[in-house]
């Protein structure tokens, strides 16, 4: 499978991800997209070290699968993250009985 | 370093220490004790100066280096003292001189406060270190040190009454004009160490005839500038008669007897360059004499007693600078030291009248004093007879040696310097007769009052009159011409010593026509004879003298008005930085400089204020701004980087 179908479609997501925090006013959707673009760059990377993988040996398409450890990491960090981020909702919530972001527009009060 | 002279160091030292006790005790210290240590410290500076005299006179003539005062890989300054012939001689001036004049100040000053007496000793103090380590000093730096120290003093002592604004400004004025002169002396002493990397006396004279005609005459001609402004000649002189502003004493001791003539020594102490330089020499008769006139004339006109003198000693200055023009060295220090005498003597004579007189400076309200003030009378007299040049008095002889120099200085020119110079002497001895008839002669003009107040001053005033006045007789004998008695002339064999390579060069160059014993006493009778009919004139003339409120017409109006001097210097000198100063302050400084400092201000906070609106506190609009940062910046990658 050529490399590009990947390309097209981590960017297929980045882009509907970038698309929807422009777009969208509610924090928890602007948050699943912020995880769908980083999904998409994760995407990106096992697809590019299985790519380089075969091109560099050739034959067996596990000899290096080190960046796919790696998004393995990305994945867990990103767990936290989102934990983090919730939470972080979910105060905004109680201040505000509301999820739109742009009621958080001033830094005082 | 075993010099018996090493302790010349204690001559200037002396009166600093007076200064700093003075000065720093002025709260504490009594009237009597300031003036105490204030006089004695002179005194003691003077016993060294004698002593210092004495060994100079059996020939220990050292240069005496103390420390370095600067050392640099191409500059090198010691901090020397040059005792010989001429500072031993200054010295005897300054330190003999000031001494008389503290102890007179002491009466004189007596109605100050104790604090602005003791003020008053520290400045007079400071004055004498100053002169000291001028005259002493073995190079031009040790001398720059001395000459701006005492310009300071002169500042400080013309603005003493400092409540009285128009004497502030006399004091700006006496500094300012000094300035000016300063700078030349400055340069001079730069062009110097370009030339030479060091400014020791005996190196400089040593090289002298290495080097070109342009630097030569560059270097005098600077040096003259300097001493223009110290010694009150043409143009820089308007300061002195100013300077009359300060107490009576100041005026004998800085304006008359020592300060005035630092720019002589000087040139006296670097004879050989002004020697070399013909050019400038020349100009110096000129501006000399010229400066004798002027002063002189205005001097007819004046009617405050001071400021008569002070225009006197403008004109004698002039008479030194003469001499120094026409090569007659010892002539013009022989006649600092007389007109040291007669000029202190007038000076304090002065005093004395005007403090009898309550303060009163106006001849016109004077008259009469003779029976009055007897010993502050004859000592008055010696003293004019002494400036009027009638012999013995010691202004004769000075006198007639820069005359008959500059008559035998060559052949149409030598002429008329001499008949300039001769009729200015008339003019001399007529103005000076007519302060004397004024004040001493006739009846008293002023209010009862003040005719009750007449009284002789007491001892401290009438005792350095005495000494003075003995001194101005006796001053001149050291120096008795050729004419009327072989080697009479001790003063001449004397200074022999600084002034020998000078005359060598100037007899090289143009044989000095040795005038015939005929000529000098026609040309001192002619002398004599004019000043005595002036004086005999200007003393029958004015003790007629009566008030009267008719003011002055043509001539007479322009030489009460100075020549309108100050008013042309006003016009063309003060009035235009005066304007220029202005055009700066409000169109270059407020507009303009003030102008780009405030206009960056304002940018600075118009900008921000317009930036702060980015900051909106919308999340989506941050987004999106950074989403099109990104692709820009993705775009650029992609298709112009090439």
């Amino acid at each position: 499978m050529p490399i590009y179908y990947y390309i097209v479609l981590a960017i297929a997501l980045f882009s509907i991800g970038i698309i929807g925090v422009l777009t969208r006013r509610n924090a928890i959707i602007i948050f699943m997209c912020v995880e769908l673009m980083l999904n998409a760059v994760n995407l990106l990377l096992v697809a590019f070290s299985k790519m380089h993988n075969l091109a560099t040996t050739g034959i067996n398409p596990t000899a290096a699968i080190d960046a796919q450890i790696f998004v393995f990491f990305i994945m867990v960090v990103a767990a936290a993250e989102v934990s983090v981020g919730l939470a972080i909702i979910v105060m905004m919530y109680r201040n505000t009985h509301s999820v739109d972001v742009n009621f958080l527009n001033r830094l005082k009060n | 370093m075993s010099n018996t002279l090493q302790i010349v160091w204690l001559i200037p030292i002396l009166p600093l220490i007076g200064f700093l006790i003075n000065g720093l005790g002025r709260k504490q210290l009594s009237k009597t004790l300031s003036g105490l240590i204030g006089s004695g410290v002179i005194l003691g500076s003077f016993l060294i100066s004698l002593y210092a005299f004495i060994s100079v006179k059996n020939g220990n003539t050292p240069l005496l280096h103390y420390f370095n005062f600067i050392d640099t890989e191409s500059i090198h300054v010691g901090f020397d003292f040059q005792i010989d012939q001429l500072s031993s001689l200054f010295l005897l001036i300054i330190t003999g001189v000031g001494f008389l004049i503290h102890v007179y100040s002491t009466s004189y000053m007596h109605d100050e406060d104790k604090k602005d007496f003791a003020k008053y000793f520290s400045y007079l103090n400071l004055f004498v270190f100053s002169m000291l380590l001028l005259v002493m000093g073995g190079n031009y730096i040790i001398m720059f040190i001395g000459w701006e120290g005492v310009g300071l003093c002169s500042y400080l002592l013309i603005g003493y009454w400092f409540k009285n604004n128009e004497y502030n400004n006399a004091a700006k004025k006496a500094f300012i004009m000094n300035r000016i002169g300063d700078l030349g002396f400055l340069l001079a002493v730069f062009w110097l160490f370009n030339k030479l990397g060091t400014t020791d006396y005996h190196l400089v004279f040593a090289n002298v005839s290495k080097w070109s005609t342009f630097d030569i005459t560059g270097i005098t001609m600077l040096l003259f500038v300097g001493a223009t402004g110290k010694s009150a000649q043409i143009p820089l002189y308007t300061w002195l008669p100013d300077a009359m502003a300060g107490p009576t004493p100041v005026s004998a001791l800085i304006h008359a007897a020592t300060m005035v003539t630092a720019g002589i020594y000087m040139i006296a102490r670097s004879n050989i360059l002004f020697t070399m330089a013909p050019a400038t020499q020349c100009v110096i008769a000129i501006i000399g004499l010229a400066t004798a006139v002027l002063a002189a004339t205005i001097a007819l006109k004046q009617n405050d007693i001071k400021k008569v003198l002070a225009y006197s000693t403008v004109s004698q200055l002039g008479y030194m600078f003469l001499g120094l023009g026409v090569g007659a060295y010892t002539g013009a220090v022989f006649h600092v030291m007389t007109h040291a005498f007669f000029k202190a003597l007038l000076f304090l004579g002065a005093g004395s009248v005007i403090h009898a007189m309550g303060g009163e400076q106006d001849m016109r309200n004077m008259g009469g004093l003779k029976k009055y003030m007897s010993i502050t009378h004859i000592t008055f007299l010696f003293g004019c007879l002494a400036i009027a040049g009638m012999p013995p008095f010691s202004g004769f002889f000075s006198k007639d040696e820069i005359l008959a120099a500059a008559f035998a200085h060559n052949e149409t020119e030598g002429k008329i310097l001499w008949a300039v110079g001769v009729l200015t002497a008339f003019m001399t001895a007529f103005y000076m007769f007519r302060l004397y008839a004024m004040t001493f002669l006739g009846k008293f003009r002023g209010t009862h009052e003040q005719e009750h107040h007449l009284h002789e001053s007491p001892a401290a005033i009438t005792i350095p009159l005495i000494v003075l006045a003995i001194l101005a007789i006796v001053g001149g004998w050291v120096g008795i011409p050729k004419v009327f008695m072989e080697g009479g002339h001790h003063l001449e064999s004397f200074l022999e010593p600084i002034f020998a390579a000078s005359n060598k060069i100037a007899a090289a160059t143009h044989a000095e026509s040795e005038l015939s014993h005929g000529t000098e006493y026609a040309l001192m009778g002619v002398s004599v004879v004019g000043a005595l009919i002036a004086l005999v004139y200007a003393s029958i003339k004015f003790s007629k003298y009566q008030k009267s409120d008719a003011s002055e017409t043509g001539l007479g109006k322009v030489l009460a008005n100075k020549w309108y001097v100050d008013e042309i210097y006003d016009a063309i000198i003060v009035k235009p930085i005066r304007s220029i100063a202005s055009f700066f302050n409000n169109i270059i400084e407020k507009k303009g400089i003030d102008g780009f400092v405030n206009g960056v201000g304002k940018a600075v906070n118009y900008g921000s204020r317009q930036i702060r609106l980015l900051q909106s506190g919308q999340v989506g609009v941050y987004v999106l701004l950074m989403v099109i940062g990104i692709l820009l910046l993705f775009i650029v990658q992609l298709f112009l980087v090439k």
